[in-house]
């Protein structure tokens, strides 16, 4: 167990590196954050050089990126532009993005596992159609279009939850944000986990367990979901990741200020520290997502043993 | 070896009784989305392994093969019917959107602005003035050009790619899965926000650039899988014996049956990556105006939804039932080319 996770650890590196990297190349080709900074007018040709030398912004990209790496392994993320520190910044930003991300998440396993089951045990019944076209639909429908429209619907017309979140972030703001981020994942997670419940449905294990006489309840549970859930798991794992930046366009419509937005102030204010930070930190939880998932698979399926 | 075990490993039932796995890494096998996950199924080698059925004697059974068998399906499925059609009419839609609109889209009128249906145009008018029906057709062009450009080079580079590492193996393999795994890193709306705002060109190509290198690996992967599934038959083996080279090997016999996978992924792909046009082009930095597309018309109609929903409301169910088309098709000719379920 401990040399698969070295091993898994040791695998990562080239693409953290590799990840971090192309973002902090791109952001960089966004063009002189120097020049952005003073806006329309001239810089101080005197002021510009100190900024620039304060940021490293002499020297080559490459070196630019070690010593920036270098200081992020100190947890040092660099200020941003207006003095701030991006660290701070990020201790503004994550909690918000952390408790609409886990909204989502929950309502993602919950309905998109439980819709999924309903369906496979019913194959080929009304329940398991409806299932199917309702999730299609859901698919094809971008989220900002869901977005817009549930927040007029729920928020202003029915008035039944807030419209927007702003500066409180509590739980009931957040289930209507969490609702739209979630629903094109959830409708993955019902799809996949039809399948996989309507390919172990008639699985020789199944047959057994009914045999046995155990209760529905407990064949359902204990055997057929605990094999069918993992790929869900897979797949749970890496949305974690894409969650989290998907956040972006629902934090958007809401008015949320969670990672989406500092991120998006960053690109448009041409923040290079705030990109790269926020994108290395959104790497980090997506690799470790994936770390995780690896794990879970052990405790799932007995059968996978790491040497 | 390990690598088959690896695909096998995705069916939890695959290998049961077998003692040791070669541990499956999520990061290889996860499943991305729908196309991915539609796909998976028709990797799994029992698939491509011939099995002859012995018919009897006197009874002279007509040998199809899979192209014909899920052509024959096809024909029979309502979904296939009513998503092919759709398809067809958008197509017609984008080449000649003046069939439908006589109306320009770019001929605004602001004493007009958010107002609604009135004879001639049964949209209404959006901010500027503009007509939204016509705006809705000419839409369509956007989207779609986007949308099957971006396949195609995502597709081409991706089964290139993707089947030239699991053919060899080796170093190659491993270089390209790491490259694949660095562009899987990066959530792909922010790397679209940040590289498409480096970029100061606004046309269509940019877009389907940006797709393309960021949407390939995913065909690559399966691709790769698929490949090197296909390369351990019986009749690879057989093909090698008789002394075929390795570019005839992969040309006539691996790439026939290997490709239904990828054919799955891409269309379903389509689908998601004009959802993606759209949803970029919402968040500004897509494609622009004077471009007429569905992502700005929603994006500048979001602003004042409540006063006229109207104008969001058309182009958005324009574009759902566009994505909905292809991701429909991809069901059907995924349900017709595994075998599972006949």
């Amino acid at each position: 167990m401990g040399r698969y996770v070295i091993r898994r650890l040791l695998q990562m590196i080239p693409v953290f590196i590799g990840t971090t990297f192309l973002i902090f190349v791109m952001v960089h080709a966004l063009g002189d954050p120097v020049n952005a900074l003073f806006g329309d007018r001239a810089p101080d040709p005197a002021v510009a050089e100190k900024i620039r030398e304060q940021y490293n912004l002499n020297d080559p990209l490459w070196l630019q990126y070690l010593k920036y790496m270098g200081k992020l392994f100190r947890w040092d993320f660099g200020t941003t532009f207006s003095g701030q520190s991006v660290t701070s910044l990020l201790a503004t930003a994550f909690p918000t993005t952390l408790k609409l991300t886990a909204v989502a998440f929950t309502i993602e396993v919950i309905f998109g596992i439980g819709l999924g089951l309903l369906s496979g045990l019913r194959r080929g019944r009304v329940a398991d159609n409806s299932v199917l076209i309702l999730t299609l639909v859901v698919i094809s429908i971008p989220t900002f279009v869901t977005g817009y429209v549930l927040q007029y619907l729920v928020g202003v017309k029915w008035g039944a939850a807030p419209a927007t979140v702003g500066d409180q972030v509590t739980l009931d703001r957040l289930i209507l944000p969490g609702v739209v981020l979630a629903s094109v994942s959830l409708a993955y997670v019902a799809r996949l986990t039809r399948t996989t419940v309507v390919e172990n449905v008639r699985a020789d294990y199944v047959r057994t367990a009914v045999a046995k006489g155990l209760p529905r309840r407990r064949v359902v549970v204990n055997h057929l979901l605990r094999n069918s859930l993992i790929p869900v798991v897979t797949f749970l794992g890496t949305d974690l990741g894409a969650l989290m930046g998907g956040a972006l366009v629902t934090e958007r419509i809401f008015n949320i200020h969670g990672v989406g937005y500092y991120l998006y102030q960053g690109i448009v204010r041409q923040n290079s520290n705030t990109v790269v930070g926020f994108v290395t930190i959104l790497v980090i939880i997506y690799l470790a997502a994936n770390l995780l998932v690896d794990l879970l698979y052990a405790v799932l399926d007995p059968r996978i043993r790491y040497a | 070896m390990p690598d088959q075990e690896k695909y096998n490993a995705a069916d939890p039932l695959a290998e049961a009784g077998t003692e040791e796995l070669e541990m499956p890494s999520a990061v290889e096998n996860r499943t991305f989305d729908l196309g991915t996950m539609e796909a998976q199924s028709l990797i799994k080698p029992e698939r491509l392994q011939d099995h002859p059925e012995a018919p009897a004697a006197d009874e002279r059974v007509e040998a199809r093969s899979l192209w014909q068998d899920a052509w024959r399906d096809l024909r029979r499925n309502p979904i296939f019917i009513i998503s092919g059609l759709l398809i067809v009419f958008l197509i017609v839609m984008a080449v000649w959107p003046g069939l439908f609109a006589s109306t320009d889209p770019l001929k605004c009128d602001l004493s007009k602005s958010q107002q609604g249906v009135s004879s001639g145009h049964p949209f209404g008018y959006d901010n500027q003035g503009c007509d939204v029906y016509a705006r809705t057709v000419y839409g369509a062009r956007a989207s779609i050009t986007v949308g099957v450009c971006a396949t195609a080079g995502a597709a081409l580079v991706g089964t290139v790619m993707g089947g030239l590492a699991g053919f060899f193996g080796g170093w190659f393999d491993s270089v390209v899965s790491r490259i694949a795994d660095i562009f899987f890193g990066i959530p792909i709306l922010l790397g679209g926000l940040v590289f498409l705002s480096v970029v100061p060109s606004q046309s269509i190509w940019i877009v389907v650039a940006f797709i393309v290198v960021l949407g390939w690996p995913q065909i690559a992967r399966i691709s790769r899988g698929s490949v090197i599934t296909v390369k351990q038959q019986d009749y690879v083996t057989a093909a090698e014996a008789l002394g075929a080279g390795s570019s005839r090997l992969m040309v006539r016999h691996i790439l026939p049956n290997a490709v239904a996978p990828i054919i799955v992924v891409a269309t379903i792909a389509l689908g998601t990556y004009i959802a993606l046009e759209a949803t970029l082009s919402f968040l500004g930095v897509g494609l622009k105006p004077p471009t007429v597309s569905w992502g700005i018309d929603i994006s500048s109609a979001s602003d004042s939804f409540r006063n006229a929903p109207h104008m969001l409301l058309y182009p958005a169910g324009a574009l759902s039932i566009t994505v909905l088309a292809f991701i429909m098709l991809g069901d059907a000719v995924r349900d017709a080319l595994d075998p599972k379920l006949r």
